[in-house]
Formats: structure tokens, sequence, C-alpha cells
């Protein structure tokens, strides 16, 4: 018994030193945002909590007709779009796919949203 | 012989009501409720910043269209193209592809007299759709606009079948290059959406409405049924208007005028 104990507490311990390995994984590109914005909130609560707050605004947009909000996607996508692809999920080093497939979290959002910002998804479309 | 079937009690039926409320209402603590507590759920910090009643759906107002057949050229097709174009459409005409609005033609058999006039989602406030749904994805919001949340929609199409007036379309293949205003994809069903976005941004009058103007028929008149002062609420309290299949009394806020 005490012998199994000690083989579960060993790898345990191999395991966290395999993940401290700062080498063996590759780390997600995060692009920096547009120059000149911030977000609303600190980067380290808004990667935990982004799927919260899109969620939230997502409810109270399509049910309550809440436009305008900063928790928007639209308001994400206009900040984060990567200044080559102009894009936030055309290249795998664009900001939400970087993460996305480290984590290998899939992300349906842009089945049906852009993932261009506003000023750019509406160029040279007739009004 | 068998015996007769005995008739369900419903002095039990009575007692099962008892119970499920006695559940339902379970006390934890002296005025806790679990119904309580999941109202009660954590705030999401920072959310709901825009603030409420500027642009939200305003359950006084009831947005309607009213459709004067006389006006309405036989053969334009502005609005279905204007609608296109604003919702990121692609306008082809294959039995598969989608389509908010269209335009009919209608003839009086016994005259003969030929009415044209578009026909799209009818903002029922009674709407069949949102009765069939079974996700929750075909609603009506406190405005009488009629939406689909493909947030939940499954693509099960029941609210096609549902629908009196043809209005509701299916996305049959993947949608690129969405307008920002107005993300659709693969997978949903979709419809007029009385340009939602438009109006929650305070734009008076929807993207056909506009064209029909545009192109000086004037056809189309968007409003709010409710506000006595509006200009639809005048117009429909001085003529003659009816709604299309009123006999399934689905109380639709598009009315149509001359036919």
């Amino acid at each position: 018994m005490r012998r199994i104990v000690l083989a579960i507490g060993l790898l345990l311990v191999g395991a966290v030193f395999a993940a401290d390995d700062a080498g063996r994984t590759p780390r997600p590109v995060v692009e920096r945002a547009a120059p000149g914005t911030s977000c609303l909130a600190d980067p380290a609560f808004m990667r935990r909590n982004h799927m919260d707050l899109l969620k939230h605004q997502r409810d109270e947009t399509v049910h309550g007709g809440v436009r305008g909000s900063g928790h928007s996607l639209k308001a994400c996508i206009d900040c984060h779009a990567s200044q080559k692809t102009r894009s936030v999920a055309k290249a795998e080093t664009n900001f939400c796919v970087s993460c996305h497939s480290y984590v290998a979290v899939k992300i349906d959002c842009f089945e049906c949203h852009t993932s261009q910002p506003r000023a750019v998804a509406l160029q040279g479309v007739p009004k | 012989m068998s015996k007769p079937q005995e008739r369900p009690s419903t002095a039990r039926r009575g007692f099962l009501g008892v119970a499920a409320a006695a559940i339902g209402g379970v006390m934890l603590a002296p005025g806790i409720q679990l119904i309580e507590i999941a109202r009660a759920a954590a705030p999401v910090p920072g959310a709901g910043t825009a603030a409420p009643g500027a642009t939200a759906a305003n359950p006084k107002v009831r947005w309607g269209m009213l459709i004067d057949t006389n006006k309405c050229a036989a053969g334009c097709t502005d609005c279905v193209t204007a609608c296109n174009t604003e919702n990121g459409l692609p306008g082809t005409t294959r039995p598969t592809d989608p389509q908010w609005i269209r335009k009919i033609e209608i003839k009086q058999i016994a005259t003969g007299r030929v009415s044209s006039a578009p026909v799209m989602c009818q903002h029922c406030a009674e709407p069949p759709c949102v009765d069939v749904c079974p996700t929750g994805a075909s609603f009506k919001r406190a405005d009488g606009i009629v939406l689909v949340d493909r947030h939940s929609c499954i693509g099960c199409r029941y609210c096609v079948m549902a629908c009196p007036y043809k209005a509701r379309s299916f996305v049959h293949e993947d949608v690129v290059d969405q307008k920002p205003d107005v993300p659709r994809g693969k997978g949903c069903v979709e419809g007029c959406t009385l340009c939602v976005h438009r109006i929650d941004q305070g734009n008076p009058t929807t993207a056909c409405a506009e064209a029909c103007a545009k192109a000086g028929h004037g056809a189309i008149l968007f409003g709010d049924l409710n506000d006595a002062a509006s200009e639809i609420a005048r117009r429909v309290r001085e003529i003659h208007t009816t709604q299309l299949r009123a006999d399934l009394k689905l109380d639709p806020g598009v009315r149509y005028h001359g036919i």
C-alpha cells in the first residue's frame, strides 16, 4: 500500500516538473491589440473571464436589444484584429486563434460572426 | 371478462400538483428558496455597461409595417435588393437560398384585379414559430419583433413548417463575409428581423421601407403601432387595412392596404 502511494506521489511530482519546463511546450503568441487602445479589464481577468462577458452580452443584445456595449464581440474585434490579416481568426497567429488552438478549445463564433473590424468589413460595400 | 377501465382519479392528480409545488418551493432557510439562489447567481463583473432604456427593446412599443399595395409597383424589387444588401444575403434564388423578403402578385379571380406586394416575416403577436421551437431559439422580443437566436437554434426547421407566411429560410451553405451587425451562418434558420440592428441604433426605418421611399413608391411604412402619434398608427386608424390570413388569429404586425 505504501509503495503504491509513493509511486503515485512520484508520478505527481514528475508531472509538475514536466509542466514547469518552459521549453517543452510552445506558448501561444498573442498579438498585440491596436496601439493606443486599452482593454476593459486587465489581461489576467480577460483571459479567464472573456467568455462569460461575451455570453452575457450576447443574450443582452439578442433578446434585449442592448447594443454598443464594450463587452460585445464587435468591440473585441475592433481592437484585437491583426494588423496584417485585419482579422482575429484568419491566421494561426491571430488573436483569438493563437490561444484557442493552444488550449484546444474550439470557437464557433466566426462561423456566423465576421472576424474583421467594422471599418474593414463594411469597406467597399454600398450602403 | 375484463373489468371496465377505471377513470383516472382527479384526486391523485391534485395530490401530485401539491407535491410538485412543495418540492419546487423547498425552503432552504427562512426566506431563501432554491429559485432565489439561482436568480442571484453571481453577476458578471463589469457587465451591462450600456444604459438600459435608450437602446433596449421597449415593451411599450409594437413595431410594425403598413404596406400599401396600391403604391407597390409590379416588377419593382428594390425592397428585396435593399434587404439583401443590408443583411448580407446572397440574393440568389435557388430553392435552397435564404430569402427574407419576396415580391408576390395576387389576382382576384372574380374580377381579375392584380395587386403586387412584398411579403416578409409578419412579426405576429402570437407567432406559431415561437410556439413550436423546441429550444426556445425562436422568440418574440419585448417590442414585438420575432427573431431567431442563432446561438440556440439547432436547425430543425420546425418553425419553417409552422409559419403560414413562408417567411423563414434555412441556411444550407457556409457563409463568409457577413455584415458585422448581421451575423449569420450555416445550419440556422433565419428570417426578416425588421432591421433590428438599425432600430436598436435609433434608425427610424428599415432598409426595405427606405428603398421603397427612395424609388418614389413609398409603399412601405414602418413605425410603432402603439404610439398613437406615429404616422403608421394614424394611417391604420384612417384607412382599411388587412392582415394576411387574419383567420389564423396570429395578429401580425405587418398590415396591408388595398388587397
